[in-house]
């Protein structure tokens, strides 16, 4: 099957949605974070239950939301609820898994999407947090996905939107949020990497096909630490590919970019 | 006995950009209309009678979802240039930026999601136009409308602790009292105007959404007053049926506006998809001020209601829209 091309976003959410198991709880937002969620449901995680923050709850995905409220996240929902009681329940425990993506990322998995720059003189003012610094907080195992790079990576982020492990072992707990969060995996277009138990520090998990634990040093502006055995990321099959190309983003509003 | 402290261990920078006094929102609400009177007016009237410059509104949607857009619309209409108001929100608050009608934002979230930041609002941000910014996340927000909705000063909440999101924030943690962990204190949101679109009203503005309600029933109730528009204005027998779709009971409300396609170019759970077309449009233009002037003089100053402004689109357009079956 080595000959099956798929693109960088395809690989993305293949990667993202193997994470996920049958019967997991994810909460989901739009872009990739939701193609992950429909692809797991539609292949080996059918039990998979999704909430939007917006409010709904146990959808049945049909096909790409644009939107975090649109119509089709509520497809077959069990449930049409509230940001109040979508954020309580989080806030309560029931969500295992959430998605973020960030213009920056640290060491430690905390995250920007506020500022570049200073915050009152920003170089570039982003979207802010949105409910991403609530998912950061209160789900069990947070995934983010972003596009790597010198950039990206850094050293210290400009501003952290949401919490990763903030400065290192205890320190969230210690700032109040519950305890045994955190950033669990992070999705690039080179690799994944998860989090070392003990220092908290970002560590390469998986290199995608073709990439070597050089490139993945290069595009970034911290140390990266990489274990001796590092495994390889898995790729599309077949069936993956149609489904996120004639099913779940026909038109590749999203895989396509 | 010996006086006991709370102790605070940490508080954002920023002062509330809308202070609140629980008792005076009481009094407020004890002398609100409890009768069943008849609110129709029209989005000019509601506009003119409720927001006055400088007061602190609140639109309320999800993405591009039941967005309040014939209100937008009137509220850039009208040239209002000072309001102050809390930012959840997508469309609507990239057009208040681009008109500058805003000068001090509680922001959690303003993007245009898979497209991305708008440049309107980074032009308002960055040039500084927009003079205060109070960050927050979106449960904060909800917890703040829900505070003032129960008539209390905060939640307790675990979200925002740790971050610089807190910092620029106006919340604050303490040690809790019962548990000795930190915990953050959300403080309350009491609006001057809330604005909200549903599926259907009564004529005393008893409200019904259909699918999911975002923050609609926490900010009605933490708004002094509220306006709604409509895709339907039904008799309140139509509500009596089903009490328990209710998310806006009629003494929240002040105004009821019958505005179909009111979400245009957002769409409506059930009833219509939204204009990609429309809202694609507006994103690739609004890296270039002149081409979003073009926009607003188009869609908002050229047209003086929002009859007008859907006989603008055309009623094939609008049509094409309708969602067919559920």
């Amino acid at each position: 099957m080595s000959d099956l091309t798929y693109n960088g976003t395809e690989l993305l959410a293949t990667v993202a949605s193997r994470i996920l198991k049958d019967g997991d709880s994810v909460f989901v937002g739009t872009g990739l974070p939701v193609i992950a969620g429909m692809l797991a449901q539609k292949t080996h995680a059918p039990g998979l239950l999704v909430f939007f923050e917006a409010g709904a709850i146990g959808p049945i995905v049909p096909q790409l939301p644009i939107s975090v409220g649109d119509s089709r996240t509520i497809h077959k929902a069990v449930a049409a609820s509230s940001m109040h009681d979508l954020m309580s329940m989080c806030q309560a425990g029931y969500a295992d898994y959430g998605f973020l993506g960030a213009a920056q990322i640290d060491a430690y998995g905390n995250l920007n999407t506020t500022a570049i720059g200073d915050w009152d003189k920003p170089t570039a003012r982003l979207p802010g947090s949105g409910g991403a610094n609530d998912v950061a907080s209160f789900v069990h195992k947070m995934i983010i996905i972003l596009r790597q790079s010198k950039r990206s990576f850094v050293e210290k982020v400009d501003f952290i939107t949401s919490p990763g492990f903030l400065t290192g072992p205890g320190a969230r707990e210690k700032a109040g949020l519950p305890s045994g969060g955190g950033p669990f995996r992070v999705i690039t277009q080179y690799a994944v990497y998860d989090f070392d138990p003990q220092t908290k520090r970002l560590r390469l998990y998986s290199l995608h096909p073709g990439v070597t634990a050089q490139n993945v040093q290069e595009n970034s502006n911290f140390p990266i630490d990489i274990p001796d055995i590092v495994g390889t990321s898995p790729t599309p099959t077949a069936q993956e590919l149609r489904l996120l190309r004639e099913v779940i983003d026909p038109s590749g509003i999203v895989i396509g970019k | 006995m010996s006086e006991k402290h709370v102790r605070i261990l940490d508080e954002g920078i920023a002062p509330l950009i809308q202070p609140f006094d629980l008792d005076e929102f009481r009094a407020h609400n004890r002398a609100k209309e409890k009768a069943l009177v008849d609110k129709r007016m029209s989005e000019s009237e509601a506009i003119s009678k409720f927001v006055t410059e400088g007061c602190y509104v609140g639109i309320e949607l999800y993405g591009t979802v039941r967005c309040p857009m014939s209100l937008t619309r009137e509220l850039i209409r009208k040239g209002y240039k000072k309001l102050r108001g809390v930012g959840q929100g997508v469309f609507e608050a990239d057009l208040l930026a681009a008109a500058n009608c805003m000068k001090e934002l509680d922001w959690t979230y303003i993007g245009l999601e898979v497209y991305g930041v708008s440049s309107s609002l980074r032009r308002g941000v960055e040039s500084g136009y927009i003079e205060r910014v109070v960050e927050w996340s979106n449960a904060a927000i909800a917890w703040r409308f829900k505070a003032a909705a129960m008539g209390v000063p905060f939640v307790p909440a675990r979200t925002m602790l740790g971050t610089d999101t807190f910092k620029y924030s106006s919340a604050k943690a303490i040690e809790c009292p019962f548990t000795g962990k930190p915990v953050a204190l959300i403080p309350a949101l009491v609006l001057d105007v809330g604005i909200i679109h549903v599926h259907r009203a009564d004529k005393h503005g008893n409200c019904q959404i259909d699918g999911i309600t975002g923050f609609a029933a926490e900010m009605a109730a933490a708004s002094k007053n509220v306006i709604i528009s409509a895709e339907e204005i039904v008799d309140t027998d139509e509500i009596r049926k089903a009490p328990d779709q209710t998310v806006i009971p009629y003494y929240l409300v002040d105004a009821v506006i019958h505005a179909p396609f009111g979400s245009h170019p957002g769409e409506m759970g059930g009833l219509y998809e939204r204009d990609e077309e429309h809202i694609k449009n507006y994103f690739d233009n609004s890296s270039d001020p002149t081409k979003t002037k073009d926009y607003l003089d188009k869609w908002i100053y050229g047209v003086g209601s929002h009859e007008e402004y859907l006989r603008l689109v055309g009623t094939d357009r609008l049509e094409s829209l309708r969602i067919k079956e559920r």
